[in-house]
């Protein structure tokens, strides 16, 4: 039918809306991590409190753990903290800090004043272990498995329903 | 008091937008002359309580008023006194105002103007701009009040983006807005022509001056933009494809096929579906662009800060507005019919060919623009769409739209026979593909990029000049202020523009082709050559400057062992919001511009320096403003001049008989 | 408050004195950087490339670019390493992959959709159209401005 052709703008139009309306519900900042079921990469890195010693995720296998990224300098981290510190009461998993670009003074001084919920730390000053693991940010959290495979990352600060809803219920079925 | 005073205006304004649209359609609907008579006054009135609300407002900035929620953000008293007044658009509430006043503006511009139209016409199209109004005073009295208060007030504002502290910000948002918006004219005069049904040469005729001043002030607002991004930004980019840029082109993109479908409507009665269409779209697109920029679904330098109850209710007025226009064109335009026929090679084909090429470019911008958001909303993952798709993908597309525009004005209305044109055009070809082999080869490298667009861009340009040239030649008067006499201002502001394409493309071609650039570090002494010219660091001093510390670069220029210029960057530090922004150096020149700027200081005096070479980048902006003269000119036609024609159609008419 | 925050973090990465970039002292090298750096995405920006960001990261991200160059790997190389970490929205060109088939080809799907619409708009036209009932008679100033242009 000839005056069908006519139609053809509105439906465009309606597609269009449709996917506009979706995309309020989104969020263009958030970007999904690759390394969702793949392992964790590995490396080695100084610990912050003790610099002759080091760290590896290899120590961590057989463990469900998780892997916080944190800096002395960053703002939502403070916002974040007293919910790993929390958290970590629990004695649920073993967190690892990772210290981001930061200055081992300023970091020890940090986890002093504020709490520290970390089993230990790792001292990332150069940020090449955090790009390794596509960190853009702090605050990042991973979680990793048994076999050294990363199953979540929260981006941002763990807020306490993050916690509740997808991170506690995870580490349950991981087995921790 | 002023505030409070603001928002009732705001207020005001609303009710009587309100009472515009009910008069207006009411009017028209009935033919009521009492009715009738008031819809301009109501337009008018309008119109005077948004000014006062946007007075009001900038009062408030003015003043240093920082018991207004939006000054406090937004505005500082150091503030030089024109920045705190361009601050009155520097946030979402603002501009949105700002949004307010344009519409506002053009209503009452069609409210005055427009005396000589059929009265029942022009309510219609009073009552459609009206219904926008309404629109977007309801969005900004509930979701967007400029003039929320803060109690107790802040004793210092927070001080205007530094990178907004420069003159393009007083000038590029009202230049653009003033396009964006002013395609609601052209909207509106169409969504009244297919209510009415009526969709003749007539109404092309009085649509076209509306919209070649929207399309006038959208060229000037986009180049304002970028030009304004190139001394500002620091790495002499001048488009980024970014969302926010394309929300403003796809509007122009379109708008340039209104224009040209309009001239062949006013001319030949065809393509009135189309042209209608293209007027819905331009507009649409505006208000598809308002949306993505103040919603939050894409990421952008220019988005403003977001609530989604704002991208809710602009999503739902975009649903009822375009949707409801374009249904109404879906149910009236195919009773509308085709007009007359021409042939496969004639002016018509080859406008309905640039209108096709336009919108398949529009759509380009537009799928790329919105693409991660369709992924996104699929859940198919996340990607990002930037300059290397959209320049492989615009290119092509707008290339033979390029070319067909030095045929479109030779080739004859009807019927237009291909051995005339080559004639015509041949002497056009010659220069284009001699320049573009010539050339590279003389300045030293040459690219398939380089070689299509210095031969579209010599093209163009060769082909205008042979238009007019044949046309004074073959007109009838006897001298040549005679013959420059006799063509109408309509016909020199399309030679006019068409040669502003031809610039702009040239000076894009030869930017993207030869452009050269060194980043490195420097320390006061080192030298670095580029372009011809020696560049020598001679180091930085602390400049204190009205609200912000700088530290300023020393660069002399040297041509030939002789100094030419001494070029001073900047990296200044504003005191207030404690961000950096570099202010880069350039040197401006008609062949080329040189361009300084300062990164980031590496220790002992040492800075990463970034210096560039540019050829011929200014004529992207000349290009631009020739294409507004273009337009301009066409304004100016002495058809459009509000005096009744009568006297000359008679006149004509005698002389005919005669 | 994450955008907060991180608009927040970038500032303060700037002003903690990050560590600094030396450009590479082969111009190659830097020419190589600069046409990687300009198409990948710099994550913590409103919409910019690393070549163009101050931020903490995406100088981080050139430094190491730079290293992997005078490793001698490939552009390819340094793509994948990115899209690695980062996943494929790093690229502003996007990938050629099954989800991004609309897009590339989408473009020249809608000339070819164009030129068929010209194609058929042109030849409907050819034979002259019954006079449409809004009245075609040319009105004086229609005659007078053909003759005219």
């Amino acid at each position: 039918m000839k005056s069908l052709r006519f139609v053809v703008p509105l439906v465009v139009f309606a597609a269009l809306a449709i996917f506009l309306a979706v995309g309020l519900t989104r969020d263009p900042r958030e970007i999904p991590s690759p390394f969702i079921g793949k392992p964790a990469p590995a490396f080695k890195l100084e610990r912050l409190h003790d610099s002759s010693q080091s760290f590896s995720p290899q120590e961590m296998k057989g463990k469900v753990w998780m892997l916080n990224v944190w800096a002395s300098w960053c703002v939502s981290c403070r916002v974040e903290h007293p919910v790993l510190v929390e958290f970590s009461k629990r004695n649920a998993v073993p967190i690892v800090g990772l210290d981001y670009k930061d200055k081992r003074e300023d970091g020890l001084q940090w986890l002093a004043r504020f709490g520290n919920p970390y089993s230990l730390s790792a001292f990332d000053a150069e940020g090449r272990v955090a790009i390794d693991y596509g960190v853009y940010g702090a605050p990042e959290t991973f979680v990793i498995d048994k076999e050294g495979v990363i199953r979540y990352k929260q981006i941002g600060p763990v807020t306490p329903e993050a916690l509740e809803e997808k991170i506690l219920p995870l580490l349950k079925s991981l087995g921790a | 008091m002023i505030p409070e005073l603001g928002h009732f205006a705001l207020t005001i304004a609303l009710a009587l937008a309100i009472a515009q649209v009910v008069i207006a359609f009411t009017g028209a609907r009935t033919g009521n002359p009492a009715l009738l008579a008031t819809v301009r006054p109501a337009a008018i009135g309008q119109f005077v309580f948004v000014a006062g609300a946007f007075a009001a407002l900038a009062w408030c900035f003015v003043t240093s008023d920082f018991s207004v929620m939006n000054v406090a953000q937004h505005s500082n008293s150091k503030l030089p006194a024109h920045y705190r007044f361009a601050a009155t658009w520097g946030s979402h509430e603002g501009s949105i105002l700002l949004w307010i006043l344009m519409l506002a503006s053009w209503t009452f511009a069609v409210a005055t103007l427009s005396r000589a139209l059929p009265e029942r016409f022009v309510a219609r199209v009073l009552g459609v701009m009206g219904l926008v109004s309404v629109g977007f005073l309801l969005f900004i009295l509930i979701t967007s009040n400029p003039f929320e208060r803060l109690l107790p007030a802040a004793a210092e504002g927070q001080d205007l983006n530094p990178l907004l502290q420069d003159p393009g910000m007083v000038i590029h948002p009202p230049m653009l807005y003033m396009g964006y918006v002013g395609f609601s004219v052209a909207f509106a005069f169409s969504i009244a022509a297919l209510i009415e049904g009526r969709l003749d040469a007539a109404w092309a005729r009085w649509s076209r001056p509306w919209t070649l001043a929207a399309w006038c002030f959208l060229t000037v607002g986009i180049c304002l933009g970028s030009a304004w991004a190139y001394y500002t930004l620091g790495w002499g980019g001048w488009w980024f494809w970014d969302p926010v840029e394309n929300a403003s082109f796809m509007p122009w993109l379109v708008g340039t096929a209104l224009l040209h479908s309009l001239a062949v409507t006013e001319k030949r009665g065809t393509f009135r579906s189309w042209t209608v269409l293209l007027a819905i779209v331009a507009f649409s697109l505006s208000l598809v662009g308002t949306f993505l920029v103040r919603s939050g679904v894409l990421t952008s330098v220019h988005a403003f800060a977001t609530d989604p109850r704002r991208g809710i209710f602009i999503l739902l007025f975009l649903v009822v507005v375009v949707g409801g226009s374009l249904t109404l064109f879906a149910w009236r335009a195919p009773r509308v019919g085709l007009g007359s026929g021409f042939g496969a090679v004639s002016r018509e084909s080859m406008l309905l060919a640039n209108n096709v090429l336009l919108a398949v470019a529009m759509s380009a911008v537009l799928l790329g623009t919105l693409y991660p958001l369709f992924l996104d909303a699929l859940g198919l993952g996340k990607i990002s769409v930037g300059p290397p798709y959209f320049d492989a993908v615009f290119v092509p597309l707008m290339a033979p739209a390029v070319f067909l525009m030095a045929v479109g004005p030779v080739a004859s209305w009807k019927r237009a026979a291909l051995p005339d044109l080559w004639v015509r055009l041949r002497w056009a070809m010659g220069v284009s593909i001699a320049a573009a082999l010539v050339l590279p080869f003389a300045l030293g490298k040459s690219s398939l990029m380089i070689a299509v667009g210095l031969w579209l861009a010599f093209w163009v340009v060769a082909a205008t000049v042979a238009l007019v040239w044949q046309r004074l030649r073959a007109s009838p008067q006897q001298t040549l202020m005679g013959k420059i006499g006799a063509q109408s201002r309509s016909w020199y502001g399309m030679a006019v523009a068409h040669l502003g394409i031809g610039l702009f493309i040239l000076g894009v071609t030869m930017v993207k082709g030869y452009e050269t650039e060194r980043d490195l570090r420097m320390s006061p002494g080192d030298r670095v050559t580029l372009g011809g010219y020696e560049f020598a660091f001679k180091g930085t001093k602390d400049v204190p400057g009205p609200n912000y510390a700088a530290v300023q670069g020393t660069f002399e220029v040297r041509r030939d062992g002789k100094l030419e210029r001494t070029l001073f960057p900047e990296k200044r530090t504003y005191n207030v919001s404690g961000q950096t922004m570099t202010w880069a150096a350039i040197d401006t020149g008609i062949t080329r511009d040189i361009y300084v700027s300062l990164g980031e200081p590496v220790g002992d005096g040492a800075w990463g320096v970034r210096v560039y070479h540019k050829p011929f980048v200014d004529w992207i902006w000349v290009g631009c403003f020739v294409m507004a003269l273009g337009g301009l000119l066409a304004l100016s036609d002495r058809r459009y001049r509000l005096r009744r024609q009568v006297a000359e159609i008679d006149a004509a008419a005698a002389g005919a008989r005669a | 408050m994450r955008r907060l925050a991180l608009a927040l973090m970038f500032v303060a990465g700037l002003a903690f004195g990050q560590a600094s970039e030396i450009a590479h002292p082969d111009p190659v090298v830097e020419a190589r950087l600069k046409a990687l750096a300009e198409e990948l995405r710099c994550l913590v920006c409103q919409n910019q490339t690393i070549a163009d960001s101050n931020a903490a990261l995406a100088l981080d991200l050139r430094n190491e670019i730079r290293e992997q160059i005078s490793q001698g790997k490939s552009d390819d190389e340094i793509r994948a390493y990115m899209v690695a970490r980062y996943g494929d929205f790093v690229l502003y060109r996007p990938p050629w992959k099954a989800t991004t088939v609309l897009l590339w080809v989408g473009p020249f799907a809608l000339l070819a959709l164009g030129i068929a619409i010209l194609y058929m708009n042109v030849r409907r036209r050819r034979a002259p159209a019954p006079e449409a009932p809004g009245g075609e008679r040319p009105s004086r100033t229609e005659v007078e401005s053909l003759l005219k242009d």
